[in-house]
């Protein structure tokens, strides 16, 4: 394949990065709150809770990063691809409205009250999940653009592909929590948290097999990426290393490490996203605009690049820093007293 | 459903509406944020005690709002793609990266630090966590710079050109940045943003207050709200005339909506008090009016002419009747808050300021008002500058996003029953916070919930042990 490193390719290093941090950083987050209605214990609830709660936000940061960041750099891609995606988009908004207000809210209220939140934390986590999975199958199976303009209607994003997606992240995003919960707890909850492990490692291995499986079939371009030589040559590798992680995220698991799990999931969330990198590179909006034709002019690149190679360097550092500050096995109450 | 509906008057609605609710939290966390690094300052500087648990009690109130500005900002960043794509294909060059480094510079700071602000003062020690309050309080300002440059540059809009696909790209960045009305517009807000918590704070004070005029920490906070409303009053009266001058030069057509000067007056304008603005005929009915004083105030000159919309093609009319209305209702309230903070003066001078009924019971009643003064002035700038989207360069018609009425009007509904649903909620916390007063020794976020009776006290109960490899 054709690659050339411009202005254009840069800035979608870039907005990729920030979408890829999103997705391992709230991930994790999203994926305890769909796992939420499996810890029916207020106390371990407190805890799972508790091991988020200085950093979620940062974590969701990363969400207008990329948003603004498109919006910025590819503004054709960002019109189009935000009316194709309406439904899912506001869906996943709403989502993320109740599992960001269930994390101050619930603390401040009764029993019963806190239940609700709950509920609202666990379904916002579900809802903003399948809402993303689902937009991504929706982007890689292509959208009726028309001049510079969205052309479809408002449920197109809706196929059993997508479908297949928005349960694949959901999957991804529950092992990401599960992992964490495993280098974060002790005790019967990270016992828990292991026998999840596992099941959802085979969950998603089984997801990012079918989903490798369909995209082929979606568009001749995906095929001819994957399949014929030489390209083969370059992604074979991606699968054979896939194999490589889940063997040793077995082991891990089988040797409860318990710092190596999540780790090792964030590598396998890394060559997924490699994947879907090699299936949509150059376009944007796949097989409609390529970056090139949805990039800003030069002159917006380059002033936010200042921006970039200043700050977000620094924003890992200091990021990096609250993480530290919060470091280490979160307990319950009780047994630190 | 919705079928017989205009998707753009629909799309609007949602803008209005989810922007109105969001900015109720920002226009109260960014004088939050400075308040609360005012309060950590002085205990760090006296080590009194009571400044620490003002601290305390004001971090919780800070972290519900700041949460519900968080999730409700988000709505709005990605709103720009979702229902204004034209909009965002058009001025993404520009508007994008102010966003972009608002985001960088701003939100990141915020989150970044909100953590050991809220959970970390035993763990990182005085100074780290002063720092991180600092930061947090820096953060909103500086987010509140770059949104309000961008949300200028759609007002008056300079420093650009146009490329052949239709899209507005900088020519100079810091012609875009530093727009004519920008530096007003910041001034403003700010001064708002202040005010706005002055007054939830003055007015809590004033309610424990009536309890008991004893009680240390309230009286310290309303004295510290009361000071606020003296002295950054009569300064935002100020910064409000100056800015509408601003808008004199660069929309005029605006100030006619706020003024209701549908007709040119060549000998002097009248200040129209109230009146009801008929947009059809193009005329206000029961104008209350002192001659000459609107040309005294736009153009400091008794009989200097003013025009009317009269002068402005019809079809680049902004609505009057909202515009005009609102304008009032936030003047209105400008007045009260000075009102507020003389009487306090006064009172103050005579050594009353704790136990005046008349002021505690003015000071509760103006509580809420900064919000309201807020969204009253928001409403006015941004209603008045329509029918534009960016003034005089891209009309709302031709920004919105090709979508029809059904999606447009599903998601207002799912929006409004979710952020009534999110705002009663939060408002109940919040008012049953303010409701107590504050205790000697306030503690911090999460050490006073029903989760302390199960023995968990979750900023120590992040223990540390261990590291995640």
């Amino acid at each position: 394949m054709m690659f050339t490193f411009d202005l254009a390719t840069l800035w979608a290093f870039i907005i990729a990065f920030a979408v890829f941090v999103y997705v391992v950083m709230d991930g994790f987050d999203l994926g305890l709150g769909m796992l939420f209605p499996l810890f029916p214990e207020k106390s371990d609830r407190d805890v799972i809770m508790n091991s988020v709660a200085p950093v979620w936000d940062g974590n969701e940061t990363w969400l207008v990063l990329g948003g603004g960041g498109m919006m910025a750099a590819f503004p054709l891609a960002y019109a189009v691809l935000m009316p194709a995606l309406y439904t899912p988009m506001i869906a996943m908004l709403i989502g993320l409205v109740f599992r960001g207000t269930a994390f101050e809210f619930r603390w401040r209220t009764t029993q019963e009250g806190r239940n609700r939140w709950d509920i609202a934390f666990a379904g916002g986590s579900l809802l903003a999940t399948l809402a993303q999975g689902i937009a991504l199958g929706a982007v890689l199976q292509g959208i009726h653009v028309e001049g510079r303009h969205y052309a479809g209607g408002w449920w197109d994003w809706l196929t059993p592909f997508s479908l297949l997606t928005g349960f694949a992240l959901a999957v991804g995003y529950a092992l990401l929590g599960a992992t964490w919960l495993v280098l974060k707890t002790e005790g019967p909850l990270r016992d828990k948290a292991y026998k999840l492990s596992w099941a959802l490692l085979f969950a998603m291995l089984g997801a990012i097999g079918a989903v490798s499986v369909a995209t082929p079939f979606l568009h001749i371009q995906y095929k001819e990426r994957w399949f014929d030589w030489p390209n083969i040559l370059l992604t074979a590798p991606v699968p054979i290393a896939v194999a490589g992680v889940a063997v040793l995220l077995l082991r891990s698991l089988d040797q409860r490490q318990d710092q190596r799990p999540f780790f090792l999931v964030l590598l396998l969330f890394a060559l997924s996203y490699a994947g879907l990198g090699i299936s949509m590179y150059p376009y944007i909006v796949p097989q409609s605009i390529s970056i090139w034709q949805a990039a800003s002019p030069a002159n917006s690149q380059i002033f936010m690049l200042f921006g970039v190679a200043v700050l977000v360097p620094l924003i890992l550092l200091y990021t990096g820093w609250a993480y530290w500050v919060f470091r280490g096995k979160v307990k319950h109450g009780s047994s630190y007293h | 459903m919705f079928e017989g509906f205009d998707p753009v008057v629909l799309a609007r609605a949602q803008f209005a509406f989810t922007m109105s609710f969001h900015i109720i939290f920002p226009a109260f966390s960014i004088g939050l944020a400075s308040y609360l690094a005012v309060l950590e300052a002085l205990w760090l500087w006296t080590g009194r005690e009571v400044f620490l648990s003002l601290f305390n009690y004001w971090l919780k109130i800070f972290a519900i709002a700041f949460g519900m500005g968080v999730v409700s900002g988000i709505v709005m960043s990605y709103q720009f793609g979702t229902n204004w794509s034209a909009f965002a294909d058009k001025t993404g060059p520009i508007i994008g990266p102010l966003m972009a480094y608002e985001v960088l510079t701003a939100f990141f700071l915020e989150a970044g630090f909100l953590g050991v602000m809220l959970f970390g003062l035993e763990r990182v020690g005085h100074r780290l966590h002063f720092l991180a309050t600092l930061m947090v309080a820096t953060g909103t300002l500086i987010s509140a710079f770059w949104i309000l440059s961008a949300n200028s540059w759609m007002q008056t809009p300079a420093g650009y050109a146009v490329n052949a696909d239709g899209q507005f790209v900088a020519a100079d960045w810091l012609k875009v940045i530093f727009n004519p009305s920008f530096p007003f517009r910041l001034v403003h807000m700010v001064l708002a943003a202040y005010l706005t918590t002055a007054l939830v704070v003055g007015g809590v004070g004033a309610f424990h207050l009536s309890h008991n005029a004893r009680q240390p920490g309230a009286r310290v906070m309303f004295s510290m709200a009361m000071w606020m409303a003296t002295l950054v009053g009569p300064i935002q009266i100020f910064a409000g005339d100056a800015h509408g001058l601003n808008t004199l030069e660069h929309q005029p057509a605006k100030v006619m909506a706020m003024e209701g000067h549908y007709q040119s007056h060549p000998d002097g304008a009248p200040l129209v008090l109230f009146g009801l603005p008929d947009q059809a005929a193009g005329r206000v009915n029961y104008a209350v009016e002192i001659p000459k004083l609107s040309s005294i105030i736009l153009k400091h000159s008794p009989d200097a002419p003013l025009s009317g919309l009269d002068t402005v093609p019809r079809q680049n009319w902004p609505p009057v009747p909202i515009t005009f209305w609102s304008f009032r209702i936030m003047v209105g309230l400008g007045f009260l808050i000075l009102g507020l903070g003389l009487v306090s003066l006064w009172m103050r001078w005579r050594g009353t300021l704790y136990d005046s009924r008349l002021l505690l019971g003015f000071a509760m009643a103006m509580g809420p008002a900064g919000f309201i003064a807020v969204l009253a002035g928001w409403i006015t700038t941004e209603t008045g500058r329509q029918p534009f989207t960016v003034f005089g360069l891209l009309r709302t018609i031709d920004a919105a996003s090709p979508l029809a009425a059904p999606a447009v009007g599903s998601s207002l509904i799912a929006f409004v029953i979710v952020y009534a649903a999110i705002f009663l909620a939060g408002a109940l916390y919040i008012l049953r916070l303010m409701a107590a007063p504050p205790s000697l020794h306030e503690e911090g976020p999460r050490s006073d919930q029903p989760a302390h009776a199960a023995g968990i006290t979750p900023a120590a109960g992040v223990a540390a042990q261990g590291s995640p490899g």
